[in-house]
Formats: C-alpha cells, sequence, structure tokens
C-alpha cells in the first residue's frame, strides 16, 4: 500500500531527524507500522478474502472443478439453489440438528457448571470428565461413539440399556427415528464441556454478597437461584447460545463419519451437500451457491453476536 | 494413588483449593448434589473407558455380548497391530508436523499484526482493521470449493502447505490480541523508546513477554484446533501418505471390520497427545474459554 509514508513516530516520543542515507531508509521502512501487519495480511488476502470473492465469481458460473467450461450464468444458480428439495431438506436437516443439539448443549452445561460451582468440592473430577471430550479430534470421537452404539447387540449402550431393563433394539444409525438424535447425542458428549466451562467462570463472577444478603432475608435455595443466579447469568447464556447455534450450523464432521448423511439423506446437512455437489458430483459453481446461501444464514446469526457482545461491553465497560 | 494426585494437582489451577474459600457443610441437599455430579462424571467417562477396555482386549473377544471389562487377558496386541501394519505413526507425523507449524505461524502472524493494529498508525490501518475484523464472521466451511480451487491452481493439493496456509489465517485471534495489546500499560515501551530501541526490539523484549500468558493461550487453541480440524485436510489430501490422523483413521475406518480393539487401539492413540496437552495446560485452557471464548468460533 503506502511504501512511501514515513515512518509513524512512537507516540509521544519524538524521534531527531536521521540522515536519509540506504540504510536509514531501510530502518525506516522496518519500523513501519504496516510491515508488522503485511505478513498476517498477505496470507489474509490469499486464504480468506481471495476465496471469498473467487467464489462469488464462481457462484455465477457452471464452472466444473477442472475449470473447463466456465460459462456466465448469471443468478441461475441460486434460483437453481433455491428450487432444489435438496437444498431445503439439506437445510432443514442442519436446522432441525441446531435446535435439537442446542437446548440439550445450554441446559447440561449450565446443570454441570451449577453441580461443580456449588459442590466446591473435586472440582478437577468434574472438569476432567466433562470437558476433556471437547479437546478430541471428531474423527476420534465419532469412532468412538460408533462402536459405543452402533453394533447391535454387543454394542456398549445396548448392553447398559439391557442391564436397566430396557430392551432397545433400535437401530441407532439406520433408523430416521433415531440417527439424527445420536449424531445430536454424540455432539452432545463431545462438546458441552465448552459450555460448562463459560458458565462456570461466569457462576463464579456473581458476587457472593447478594447470596449472604438474600439468605438473611429467609430466601431459599430455589429462590435464589430463581431471583440471582439465573438472572446474573443472562448475558452468559445469550452468548452461549449464540455460539452454540454458531458451531452447530456448522455441523459435517459427526454426520459424515457417523451416518454419511443417511439414513434416505435424513441426517445430510447442508455443508455435506455442498461437499457432494462441488468435490464429487464436480459442480463447483452450484457448490458455491449453496455456500453463499448457508453464509447468509451464518451471517445473520453472527450479527446478533456482535449485537450482544458490544451491548455487553456497553454494560459492562473492563 | 501417587498418578491420581499427579493429575489432580496439574488440573487444579493455581491458587484454587478444594474446598474453594469457606467449607460447606455436608447437608442432604449438598450429599444429592454430590451424587448427580458422581452419577453424570461416570455416565461421561464410561464411552472413554469402554474404549480403553475394548483396546484391552484380544481381537476375537470385543464382540462378546455381556459386561466384560476384561478379556481373559490384557493385553497390548491391537497397539502393537496398529503400529506395525498401518499409516498411524506417519499420520501422527504428519498431524504433529503440520499443528506445530500452523501454531508458530499463526502465533507469530498475529502477534505482529495485532502489534502494528494497536500501536503503529500508518495510512489505510482502519479500513484494514475492520476488513480483518469482518473476516471473523467468515467460517472457513463457506470457502472450501474456491479454496480448493485456489490449491490445485497453486499446486499445494496434497502437500504440506496445502494443509497449513488456509489455517493460518485467523482474523478472530488477531482481534483477541489486539484487545490484549490496548489493555498493556505503555509507560514501559516509551522508558524503551527513549532508551533508543526501536519497534521490534519493543515487540520481542517488551511486548511479547508481558503478552506470554494470552499468546499462550492464542498458541494452545491454535494446536488443538489443527490437530482436530477435519473437514479443511479430508479435502485437500487424497495421498494416504499425506493424511492427519483424524482423516486417516476415519478413512480406514471400514478396513478396521470387526477387529474392533485394533480401532479402539487406534482412537486412543488419535486422542492421547490431545489428552496430554489438556492435563499440561489445562490451566491456560481453561482461562482461554472463560477469558476470551477463544475457539468459540
Amino acid at each position: 500500500m503506502s511504501t512511501t509514508t514515513p515512518a509513524a513516530a512512537p507516540p509521544r516520543v519524538s524521534q531527531p531527524p536521521a540522515p536519509a542515507t540506504a540504510r536509514t531508509v531501510r530502518r525506516h521502512w522496518l519500523e513501519h507500522g504496516l510491515v508488522f501487519t503485511l505478513p498476517f495480511l498477505v496470507v489474509y488476502a490469499l486464504f480468506l478474502v481471495w476465496p471469498l470473492l473467487w467464489g462469488v465469481k464462481m457462484s455465477l458460473t457452471n464452472e466444473d472443478i477442472a475449470g473447463t467450461h466456465s460459462d456466465y450464468v448469471g443468478l441461475d444458480n441460486y434460483a437453481d439453489a433455491l428450487s432444489d428439495p435438496d437444498v431445503w431438506s439439506s437445510l432443514w436437516n442442519t436446522i432441525w440438528f441446531t435446535v435439537l443439539s442446542t437446548v440439550p448443549l445450554v441446559v447440561m452445561g449450565l446443570v454441570f457448571a451449577l453441580l461443580a460451582h456449588h459442590l466446591r468440592f473435586v472440582s478437577w473430577l468434574w472438569r476432567l470428565s466433562w470437558f476433556t471430550p471437547f479437546v478430541l479430534p471428531s474423527g476420534v470421537v465419532c469412532l468412538l461413539w460408533l462402536w459405543v452404539i452402533y453394533p447391535s447387540d454387543f454394542g456398549f449402550a445396548d448392553q447398559l440399556l439391557d442391564f436397566l431393563g430396557l430392551h432397545p433394539g433400535i437401530g441407532w444409525l439406520t433408523d430416521t427415528r433415531y440417527a439424527m438424535l445420536s449424531v445430536v447425542l454424540t455432539t452432545v458428549w463431545w462438546t458441552v464441556g465448552f459450555n460448562f466451562l463459560l458458565y462456570l467462570a461466569a457462576l463464579q463472577a456473581i458476587p457472593q454478597h447478594l447470596y449472604e444478603a438474600a439468605e438473611l432475608d429467609g430466601a431459599g435455595a430455589w429462590h435464589r437461584f430463581r431471583s440471582i443466579t439465573l438472572p446474573m447469568l443472562n448475558r452468559t447464556t445469550g452468548v452461549v447460545v449464540v455460539l452454540q447455534l454458531l458451531a452447530s450450523l456448522k455441523i459435517f464432521d459427526q454426520v459424515y463419519i457417523m451416518t454419511g448423511g443417511g439414513p434416505d439423506d435424513s441426517t445430510r446437512p447442508i455443508l455435506q451437500y455442498v461437499y457432494q455437489t462441488g468435490f464429487t458430483g464436480y459442480r463447483v459453481g452450484y457448490a458455491s451457491a449453496i455456500s453463499y446461501i448457508f453464509f447468509a444464514l451464518i451471517v445473520i446469526v453472527s450479527l446478533i453476536h456482535l449485537r450482544l457482545t458490544r451491548r455487553s461491553r456497553e454494560e459492562n465497560p473492563a | 494413588m501417587s498418578a491420581l494426585t499427579a493429575v489432580r494437582n496439574a488440573l487444579l489451577p493455581r491458587g484454587e483449593e478444594d474446598s474453594g474459600g469457606r467449607t460447606a457443610r455436608w447437608t442432604p441437599g449438598r450429599i444429592a448434589l454430590l451424587c448427580c455430579a458422581i452419577l453424570l462424571a461416570v455416565l461421561w467417562l464410561l464411552p472413554l473407558a469402554w474404549a480403553l477396555a475394548t483396546s484391552l482386549k484380544p481381537d476375537n473377544e470385543t464382540t462378546d455380548t455381556g459386561f466384560h471389562w476384561i478379556g481373559s487377558h490384557l493385553t497390548l496386541d491391537a497397539y502393537r497391530k496398529v503400529w506395525e501394519s498401518g499409516d498411524l505413526p506417519r499420520w501422527l507425523f504428519n498431524t504433529a508436523y503440520i499443528a506445530s507449524v500452523t501454531t508458530v505461524l499463526t502465533v507469530l502472524l498475529t502477534a505482529m499484526a495485532a502489534y502494528g493494529f494497536s500501536r503503529t498508525r500508518f495510512r489505510g490501518q482502519k479500513v484494514l482493521y475492520g476488513l480483518v475484523l469482518a473476516g471473523i464472521m467468515v467460517p472457513p466451511q463457506v470457502l472450501i470449493a474456491p479454496l480448493f480451487a485456489e490449491m490445485v491452481s497453486l499446486h499445494l493439493v496434497d502437500t504440506y502447505w496445502g494443509v497449513i496456509l488456509p489455517q493460518v489465517a485467523v482474523p478472530a485471534m488477531v482481534f483477541i490480541l489486539v484487545k490484549f495489546f490496548e489493555g498493556l500499560p505503555r509507560e514501559l515501551e516509551e522508558a524503551a523508546y527513549v532508551d533508543g530501541a526501536g519497534r521490534w526490539r519493543v515487540f520481542w523484549q517488551i511486548v511479547i513477554p508481558l503478552s506470554r500468558p494470552v499468546l499462550a493461550a492464542v498458541a494452545i487453541f491454535t494446536f488443538i484446533q489443527t490437530w482436530n480440524n477435519f473437514l479443511w485436510p479430508f479435502l485437500v489430501t487424497t495421498d494416504p501418505n499425506g493424511m492427519t490422523l483424524p482423516v486417516g483413521l476415519v478413512n480406514v475406518q471400514s478396513s478396521f471390520g470387526v477387529r474392533y480393539a485394533q480401532m479402539m487401539a487406534s482412537v486412543i492413540i488419535g486422542g492421547l497427545p490431545l489428552l496430554v496437552v489438556f492435563v499440561f495446560f489445562q490451566r491456560q485452557i481453561v482461562r482461554g474459554v472463560a477469558h476470551t471464548g477463544l475457539a468459540g468460533q
């Protein structure tokens, strides 16, 4: 950009003017603020900004993966996508998964945090058991859960339910009624630890004197929870819900590894449909168009997130 | 027992006591809470324990019905077999290499950029920073088709750099570091300028050491995320020799057939490095999640 701009002086410190030798010019350039940001900006431009713009162009063509016949087709891809029943069904699957997973992930995150916070006892154990799965790769988690639920009869989940007197005999991943729930179950086990930690930190930040005052007033445990804990957690809940929505909307790994989108495409999320049209169906232009429809959804949720964080900063200037 | 103590010490953030200040009495309500917590903790640990138990069985006993946690004898056979026959060591190396290089590059580039945005003034700075912030909203998953086309034309498919480079440009990390740098007191830096130090010396010798905790958090999260990333390495590697561990495991999933002990041994080996990272850096990880919402993207 502006390579000729003289180096900005460090704040509030004057520097003596240096004679303009080649050495000092080089030194000035190296001292220049843009140099610090340039390496990042180059990578950012090449691998984020450029593909983002290139994708828009691709979505307006009928390009295939080899780059041959790439004709401008205007908004045809978008029109096709909006009338493609597979787009709608995979969008619906994505949203359905998001709803099904967000509710237990938020509620259980809060329950775990409340338990750990109120027990104040072996806190390392709770963290170990509830947060550990979060650091594992999705591939590892999904293969593990395939082994836990999938083999009927000798599968661990079936045997556990059998032991408890239930005889499920359900097709965890082969029955359209249960496949999505199995993916949700795996996801809850895997990622609830993140929300647990966010809630735990928020609980620890609630001033203790509020509870002591309420206790003096004779408020019971339930009343203290309703009138102090929950309102004080409002902001955290907002952030947790939005972060969870963003994470759940991007569902791909668990479905791809565990069900491949089946049975009957009943679990296939939008990202897998993008993958199928673009990478196995070679309709890259069409895949890009679907990507941007998905992106619009993400942007809407992100903007809500931005509003929430901005409001929380205004209410609570650090 | 001593191993348990060691794990506990590693897991306990400094200065935090188990009792957390005032010691509460064991009322019936609290005992009920404890029972709930223990039940849920056991429920969460069971799948991991079952995987571990399976991996230590002889292969032909894994499909026996009934709760047999331990087979006729404990054996490391499955581990030996997957280590010797499979691509596992290769994938472990690939993953470690890719995760390490990505982490070093990300920390270096984002820290420099954050310093540039928070401490210097140059033409176009506001616009560029706005552009970086806007990028936080772009999920990498949206870019897969054009990014792959770009990798084809750059001849980076099936290379380490093809996996690494798209994972380095993380605008959220720049944002977190800018926020942190803005909170640092400027007096030390100004004193250094008076003493004749240049920007780079100030950056390396004052800003970086002062930012060690936040840089550690950024590094740990980048490492975990890169190690665990599935979609992009899965798309950009077709050669089994270049795969990362999660991608490789999923790729050969079906070839395990009914050799579940070997499959679970691979799963344990695949998860172990992360468990070690977690136990050692638990304090930074907890702080990273709690205070910066890191890894929430």
